[in-house]
């Protein structure tokens, strides 16, 4: 489904990603883990296309056709959902009428049948449930006066919403406390199927408890330094992120030679 | 003095002349009193040019020079068929309309059956001839005597020869908004027209004004100077709507002057579309302990309108809050100025002041000039304002972009979020529907995907 191939991004004129490798197969969870600063939160973003990034080199494939040729809309109708780590308030717009107008707009895309106001709001509210979303909160503007633990759910009901073929979610687990990660974890498991594959990016190993990866990935400097089964992750843990630094140092030795 | 301005007072004070010689609209002589120093005022102050600290950001020789001729109430009288007004209908106000024509009153375009006991609605031309004419010397024009007319507020004083005045007796409610609809019909003519609203507001009695400036073709190019004076006595509660909705061509320099009571309540919604150059002067007198009001507004300039907003809210006894909060929108080549004074006087302790100016720019060549000032003269007061100027938040629109969004929509969904503060406020519907309708119009989209 996903193909990154010898990735290259920077930020500001600062190269964050170094060459990043990576392959998602539908049905797939993945998790990406790796210090601050490591470039995790970058890597979605490219993938998103978030313009603040610009790629410097290496290509990224969606479904076999090259994704840094289209604008972020255009990725996003395609099938690729970004949960932000940062959800951003935007007031005057209420939830109802921004998700519905997402929604209309895969719809669309896809030649699927749009929604008006009404029928969707039977959808939402069917929907909500998966994250526990209180519908009084979808008249209200997005994101505005959230809680943390709102915002975070309320990704995660866009993400409900609009069915994505590829979902990032970008720390998705930092501020929640216990329930309310149980809560966002089960939704995203209930979203869960064979034809669709998810990219966890933590910094964390806790949320892996409740949302299992296939695979992970363990990121540093902008490099891909280690992979492996889910196990990596509670190793991960367990040796803490120096020990990543000691992977990157051998990684760098047996470059040189 | 420039030859200009002299000759545009020439223009003026000879309408003058051949207003007073007419014989039709003769008003109390306390009342032609007022307008022949009304006259005299404005020949002497005469009009503002950008040296002028007020006028700075805005200029106004466009009204020096358009050689505009003051309507007469025989130009326009039954040239209007009222299916042309239909557009301009607030469905709530139905029974309880009053329109103008140029400025003056024309009852048979009016329609007020739903007017509750002892409201009075209609002329106020009647009103100042009626028996109970002499009892509105003490408001008619009191601004002039207690902080001194600018020019156009002046010459308005001295066309006065209709208008609209509102009574709302004591611990009367008018439960649906009364609504003054002034449309200007020039018929290809230069005219000044001078729209006048009185509203008084007797103790514990509420209303909602809806003052609404338009004209019946969108090009027309007139001169519009209205002033409204509103009373709100003790524990009354007035809510006052301002539609400029004028035409693209037009010039309008307004005046609104309110008087707030004892815990008088004062709440208006300003929106201005319509005009080349649109000046609002705002004086609001806190005059009673306990008032509160809001004074919002919204301005959405495209072209190369300009619109320019100069308020003084005078706190002048404790306990008084005022909160006011104008956005702007301006796109293309289009300009506004914002003024904001608050004037808190010495003994107006516990006073709360709040004022925001924000201003969204669609454009590079669009261009804001705003200047919230405080002038505090009391110890224990809270008081705070702020102005900001920017573009489209980019993390806002990634984030809706981001969700398949077309960025031409998502701007426009930011846009429109942007003024809905605003939009959000207003009580009355069909106000708010199309307030919604003009701000997608302007748009040019629809907010659907």
């Amino acid at each position: 489904m996903l193909e990154i191939r010898d990735l290259h991004a920077t930020v500001d004129g600062n190269e964050i990603l170094r060459g990043i490798g990576l392959k998602v197969r539908a049905g797939e969870v993945h998790a990406i883990m790796g210090p601050n600063g490591s470039g995790k939160s970058t890597l979605s973003k490219v993938v998103a296309g978030h313009p603040a990034y610009e790629v410097t080199g290496g290509e990224v494939l969606f479904e076999g056709k090259d994704l840094l040729e289209l604008d972020p809309d255009e990725r996003a109708r395609a099938g690729i959902f970004l949960a932000f780590q940062y959800p951003v308030e935007v007031p005057g717009v209420s939830n109802a009428q921004f998700l519905r107008l997402a929604y209309n707009e895969k719809m669309k895309h896809t030649g699927d049948e749009e929604l008006d106001p009404l029928e969707f709001k039977d959808l939402l509210a069917e929907r909500a449930k998966i994250v526990e979303m209180d519908p009084g909160l979808m008249s209200r503007s997005v994101n505005e006066g959230f809680s943390g633990g709102e915002k975070k759910r309320n990704e995660i009901l866009q993400m409900a919403v609009l069915q994505p073929k590829l979902a990032m979610l970008d720390e998705t687990d930092s501020g929640l406390d216990i329930d309310a990660l149980r809560i966002v974890a089960e939704g995203v498991n209930k979203l869960k199927s064979p034809d669709k594959a998810i990219v966890l990016v933590t910094h964390y190993q806790r949320i892996l408890n409740y949302i299992v990866p296939d695979f992970v990935h363990v990121l540093y400097k902008g490099r891909i330094v280690r992979s492996g089964g889910k196990e990596l992750a509670l190793e991960l843990e367990e040796k803490g992120y120096d020990w990543v630094k000691e992977l990157d140092r051998e990684a760098a030795t047996v470059g040189a030679q | 003095m420039s030859m200009q301005v002299t000759e545009l007072k020439n223009t003026f004070s000879a309408a003058f002349e051949s207003l007073q010689s007419g014989v039709s609209n003769r008003l109390p002589l306390w009342v032609e009193d007022l307008r022949l120093r009304a006259l005299e005022h404005f020949e002497a102050v005469g009009f503002p040019t950008t040296d002028d600290e007020d006028y700075k950001y805005t200029n106004v020789a466009p009204i020096a020079r358009g050689n505009f001729q003051p309507a007469a109430a025989s130009d326009a009288s039954g040239i209007i068929d009222p299916a042309h007004l239909e557009q301009f209908i607030y469905e709530e106000a139905d029974g309880r309309r009053l329109v103008f024509i140029n400025g003056f009153y024309d009852a048979e375009l009016s329609s007020l059956d739903a007017l509750p006991a002892g409201v009075i609605a209609g002329n106020l031309a009647d009103a100042l001839n009626g028996d109970a004419g002499t009892m509105l010397k003490n408001f008619l024009a009191r601004g002039a005597e207690t902080s001194g007319d600018d020019a156009f507020t002046a010459l308005n004083t001295a066309f006065l020869a209709s208008g609209a005045f509102v009574y709302v007796p004591r611990n009367v409610r008018v439960e649906a908004p009364i609504h003054l609809l002034f449309v200007t019909e020039s018929a290809g003519e230069a005219i000044a027209t001078f729209p006048r609203v009185l509203v008084i507001a007797e103790p514990h009695s509420e209303a909602t004004i809806i003052e609404d400036h338009t004209a019946l073709v969108e090009q027309a190019s007139y001169f519009s100077s209205p002033v409204i004076e509103i009373y709100v006595d003790d524990e009354a509660r007035v809510a006052h709507y301002k539609v400029q909705r004028e035409s693209i061509d037009a010039l309008h320099v307004a005046r609104t002057r309110v008087e707030v009571g004892r815990a008088g309540i004062y709440d208006s919604t300003t929106i201005n579309l319509g005009s080349a150059l649109a000046r609002h002067n705002i004086n609001l007198q806190l005059r009673g302990e306990g008032s509160e009001t809001w004074i919002d507004g919204l301005f959405f300039g495209e072209g190369t309108q300009h619109m320019d907003t100069h308020s003084l809210i005078n706190h002048l006894e404790p306990h008084c809050t005022s909160h006011q909060a104008y956005k702007g929108i301006l796109n293309d080549r289009a300009r506004s100025v914002f003024n904001g004074r608050i004037f808190v006087h010495p003994g107006a302790q516990k006073t709360d002041a709040y004022q925001s100016n924000k201003n969204l720019l669609l454009s590079n060549e669009a261009r804001v000039d705003t200047k919230p000032q405080l002038e505090i003269f009391a110890d224990d007061v809270k008081c705070s304002h702020g102005a900001t100027v920017g573009q489209l938040n980019e993390e806002e629109l990634f984030y809706l972009i981001s969700r398949g969004i077309h960025p031409e929509l998502a701007r426009n969904l930011l846009t429109y979020g942007f003024a809905e503060a605003i939009v959000e406020k207003i009580k009355v519907a069909s106000i708010k529907r199309q307030l919604d309708e003009a701000i997608l119009n302007r748009l040019h989209a629809s907010l659907e995907a």
